[in-house]
């Protein structure tokens, strides 16, 4: 299999490697505006030059607590049309991998089961896969928890 | 209008040049079934727009050869040289007059006869007439016709210029900048504003130019089948993508062409219904959301779902469903089934295989949908919900717990400061309203909805009114902050799912603002409007119907029942006890004279009366009722009781049917019979007899008895008329004989002697 790019970043603490397909732009996440009565994994929304975006909150979309601090690094992706910010721990490196499905045998806990989807290896130690359509669409697709 | 016709102009002749190919093909060869549909979709819509247009000598000659290409397509005629000549004659012509309109000239319609004559092969010498040439020189076109795509891309880039825009005066202004390059950007703002208003209104039209071809529409089309219909238009104002209007019209006249052919009854079928005679169709747009709701609401039968049912069964339409086992709803949408006409006959005005089902397609397309909402027997309610792709509108920045939101200023009816009298905030239970200068309204308190600041309606400061299909709310806020032109895009679909929301905005200040959906905040508040609650305005004039004024009131029996009020002397309440049995019928005594008493209930228990003292010239009665209630209108179309009777028919009040009471029988000489409850019971005690119930009966009902064949519980008989002789030991009993020696005898009554026999019954009455 060849080699794709990944963006490999920290989010809750474990390093992640995301397919560069995925990722528009890195950012900083400026203000970010609350969006009152809707799911807990969305932080609000954040303007990103001349765009408007939602952004994500990576730890609650994982099931975890949310991030407590404001502002923060972001990565940018567009699904079906809308703008995203998933924040991140902090970005490492954008690097050429080759993608492998995980090893039968490893089955991830429940919050990282719908965002995992594979694994990489850099210099000996494995890395997730993720999938950032997986983190938007938040911690339940079947009901979404009202703040 | 004249938009309209330019654009049919511009229409059909752009369809006529790319007919023309199919055309002289079709000449060629007439089996050509794909060509023979081109030119038949084409004299279609010709027809149809000309039915919107009011263009009566296109209507007839794109009728009359869609009448003969139908019939080609359906088999019943072979298009043979004649025909296909005829046609083509025909679609010439359609396309001389559009030019000749087009133009502003008269074109002389003669031989249009015999043009449509040539369709049925009757006359043959069409063809030399239509041959003349076109005389009207084509005029400089003074429209481009566009496609609706680069518009698009005209408005989306127009949003993005704005939005950069915004963002250079953002950074400018957090950099101080040299006053020249402030100046530059002044200028540039405001060709910027000026080109948004340019192109946004080249993609908005009001809704008004798809609704203002309606009432002749409406009027010409009930007229055709014979039917009144009032047309009532609202929310014309409300304005709509420009490609939104064109895709609405067809689906809208076909509707309301329905709606007028298939649910609007004859007047003859309405009066029996007891509705009014003039039918009475709806049609509102209003922005609800993000959405735009046409409604077209007419006050017709309805949707006949078991026949809907019944008819594709038997047309065997079904593709293998058991029909009959869908819900309510599922039957409902079968109108949207291909193919199916609920109407037997094809009429001019629908029915012609062009169904409910394009309309649905046609809508669908614009990514909008149609929702029916059904009453048999009361009217059909169709809404088509689309999109709303108006992607700059005015707003409201309102401010809630110091964070920022957009409201449509469409949905705000006013801001209000609360204090003093006229506006006021109290607590129903737990649930807070306002009252604004007299309106009672449910007050949300937006800061709680939304978790961001605890309860506290009754301390709210500021309403924003708005309101919402069926009614207003009032919605506490913090601070009114700005009014502003905002591009509004939709949000993420998370950011939607909660369903309070109609899409988000980047104003000028540079951080995001959510655009609040003013019909989902009602909906997740729990406000629920019953749209019977719309107060409906009669338009003044020919439409109204005259009413008469009458008295409401409670009857004894418990139901309620009205009267003309004109022919009321006065309402009494007078003690029972100066009501009286005498002289064969009930009688009041009042003012020192005796006035005969009417009633349909009992009058015996109450310690006094209500009457209602009913005066014409000379002649007087009076009416035992338990209370009056109201006075009313009572429409002047009065459904008539099935016999005469104290009861002239029945109307509706208020959507409940009321009895009215008929004066002049009141009055008349008929009204001492059944009427009078009061009045001493004669049972009837005759087995195997009619002859005494067929012929005693109202010879004793006239000398105002009441009569029975048995007692009810708890009634005592005054008198027992029987022919049997065995000898009952009665006080009571009348012994009816057949022999004529009896006359005279005080033990029994010969039956034909009437005079003895109410004589009889008057002793044993006066006994009981």
């Amino acid at each position: 299999m060849s080699e794709q790019l990944f963006l490999i970043a920290h989010i809750a603490g474990r390093g992640v490697a995301i397919d560069s397909s995925q990722v528009e732009s890195v950012v900083d996440i400026g203000q970010v505006t609350p969006t009152p009565r809707v799911a807990k994994h969305i932080r609000g929304l954040a303007a990103l030059r001349s765009r408007v975006v939602t952004v994500i909150d990576t730890h609650a979309a994982l099931g975890l607590p949310p991030i407590g601090i404001a502002g923060s690094r972001a990565v940018i992706t567009v699904i079906d049309g809308h703008h995203y910010a998933v924040l991140v721990d902090s970005l490492e490196d954008v690097a050429p991998f080759e993608a492998s499905p995980l090893p039968s045998g490893i089955v991830l806990d429940a919050a990282w089961r719908r965002a995992g989807c594979g694994e990489i290896e850099r210099d000996g130690e494995p890395i997730l896969t993720i999938d950032l359509t997986a983190l938007i669409h938040g911690p339940s697709t079947d009901a979404v928890t009202i703040n | 209008m004249d938009d309209l016709l330019q654009e049919f102009i511009a229409e059909t002749r752009e369809t006529l040049e790319a007919l023309s190919g199919e055309i002289v093909a079709w000449e060629a060869a007439p089996e050509d079934r794909g060509r023979l549909d081109a030119i038949f979709r084409f004299v279609h819509t010709v027809k149809g727009s000309c039915g919107f247009l009011d263009l009566p000598r296109l209507a007839r000659l794109s009728h009359a050869a869609e009448d003969v290409l139908a019939a080609v397509r359906s088999g019943d005629r072979s298009p043979d040289a004649p025909l296909v000549t005829a046609v083509l004659a025909i679609v010439d012509r359609i396309g001389e007059i559009v030019e000749a309109i087009d133009a502003g000239t008269a074109l002389d319609d003669s031989g249009e006869e015999l043009l449509i004559a040539a369709l049925d092969g009757s006359a043959e010498a069409a063809a030399p007439v239509a041959q003349q040439a076109p005389t009207a020189q084509r005029v400089a076109t003074r429209s481009v016709r566009l496609s609706t795509e680069l518009l698009d891309r005209m408005m989306s880039g127009m949003s993005d210029m704005v939005l950069a825009r915004n963002e250079l005066a953002r950074r400018m202004r957090d950099q101080q900048a040299d006053p020249a390059i402030e100046a530059a950007l002044d200028r540039l703002s405001l060709t910027v504003a000026e080109m948004r208003d340019t192109v946004t209104r080249t993609r908005m039209q009001k809704v008004d130019a798809l609704f203002s071809a309606l009432p002749r529409m409406v009027r010409d089309t009930a007229a055709e089948v014979g039917k009144s219909v009032q047309l009532v238009i609202e929310g014309a104002d409300v304005e709509l993508d420009r490609e939104m209007i064109e895709m609405m019209r067809d689906p809208l006249v076909h509707i309301i062409r329905n709606s007028i052919d298939h649910g609007i009854e004859s007047a003859d079928e309405r009066r029996a219904k007891g509705k009014r005679e003039v039918g009475r169709l709806v049609v509102s747009a209003r922005q609800s959301g993000n959405q735009i709701i046409i409604e077209i609401a007419d006050d017709g039968r309805g949707i006949d779902t078991d026949r809907l049912v019944r008819k594709l069964t038997a047309s065997g339409e079904t593709r293998g469903r058991d029909l009959s086992a869908l819900s309510e709803r599922a039957k409902l949408d079968l109108i949207f089934e291909p193919g199916l006409s609920t109407k037997d006959e094809v009429t001019a005005i629908s029915g012609r295989g062009v169904g409910m089902d394009v309309v649905r397609a046609n809508i669908e397309q614009i990514g909008g949908r149609i929702e029916l909402v059904n009453a048999l027997g009361r009217g059909l309610r169709i809404l088509i919900h689309v999109p709303l792709t108006l992607s700059i509108i005015p707003a409201i920045v309102i401010g809630i717990a110091g964070q920022r939101f957009a409201v449509t200023r469409q949905a705000i009816e006013e801001i209000v400061h609360v204090g003093g009298d006229a506006i006021r905030i109290d607590l129903l239970g737990d649930t807070a309203a306002a009252t604004v200068r007299d309106r009672r309204m449910p007050l949300i308190d937006l800061g709680a909805l939304l978790g961001l600041s605890p309860s506290k309606p009754a301390a709210a400061d500021m309403l924003a009114i708005i309101s919402a299909s069926g009614g207003s709310f009032a919605v506490a806020v913090d601070s009114v902050l700005d009014h502003e032109e905002l591009v509004i895009k939709p949000a993420s679909p998370a950011v939607m799912a909660a369903g309070i929301y109609a899409g988000q905005t980047l104003p000028d200040s540079g951080s995001p603002m959510l655009l609040l959906d003013c019909a989902g905040i009602a909906a997740e508040a729990g406000i629920n409007f019953t749209r019977d609650a719309v107060i409906e305005e009669e338009e003044p004039g020919e439409a109204v119907a005259a009413t008469v004024d009458a008295l409401l009131f409670e009857d004894l029996d418990g139901r309620r029942r009205a009267v003309p009020l004109a022919i009321i002397d006065r309402v009494e309440t007078v003690p029972a006890d100066t009501a009286r049995f005498s002289g064969g019928r009930m009688r009041l005594l009042i003012d020192g004279r005796i006035v005969p008493l009417a009633s349909l209930g009992d009058i015996a228990g109450r310690p006094d009366l209500a009457v209602l003292r009913i005066k014409d010239g000379e002649a007087e009665v009076a009416y035992a009722i338990a209370e009056p209630v109201d006075i009313v209108a009572v429409p002047s179309e009065i459904v008539p009781s099935v016999q005469a009777g104290p009861i002239l028919g029945v109307v509706t009040i208020d959507d409940e049917q009321i009895e009215l009471i008929d004066p002049q029988w009141l009055l008349g000489p008929d009204s001492g019979g059944s009427l009078q409850p009061g009045a001493p019971l004669c049972l009837i005690d005759s087995e195997g007899d009619a002859w005494i119930a067929t012929f005693l009966k109202p010879v004793l009902e006239a000398a105002g008895y009441r009569v029975a064949t048995s007692a009810a519980e708890g009634e005592q008989a005054a008198v027992i008329l029987t022919t049997d002789d065995s000898g009952r030991r009665d006080d009571r009993v009348v012994r009816l004989s057949n022999d004529r020696r009896d006359i005279g005898s005080a033990d029994r009554v010969y039956r034909y002697d009437r005079t003895g026999l109410l004589a009889a019954v008057a002793k044993r009455v006066e006994a009981a």
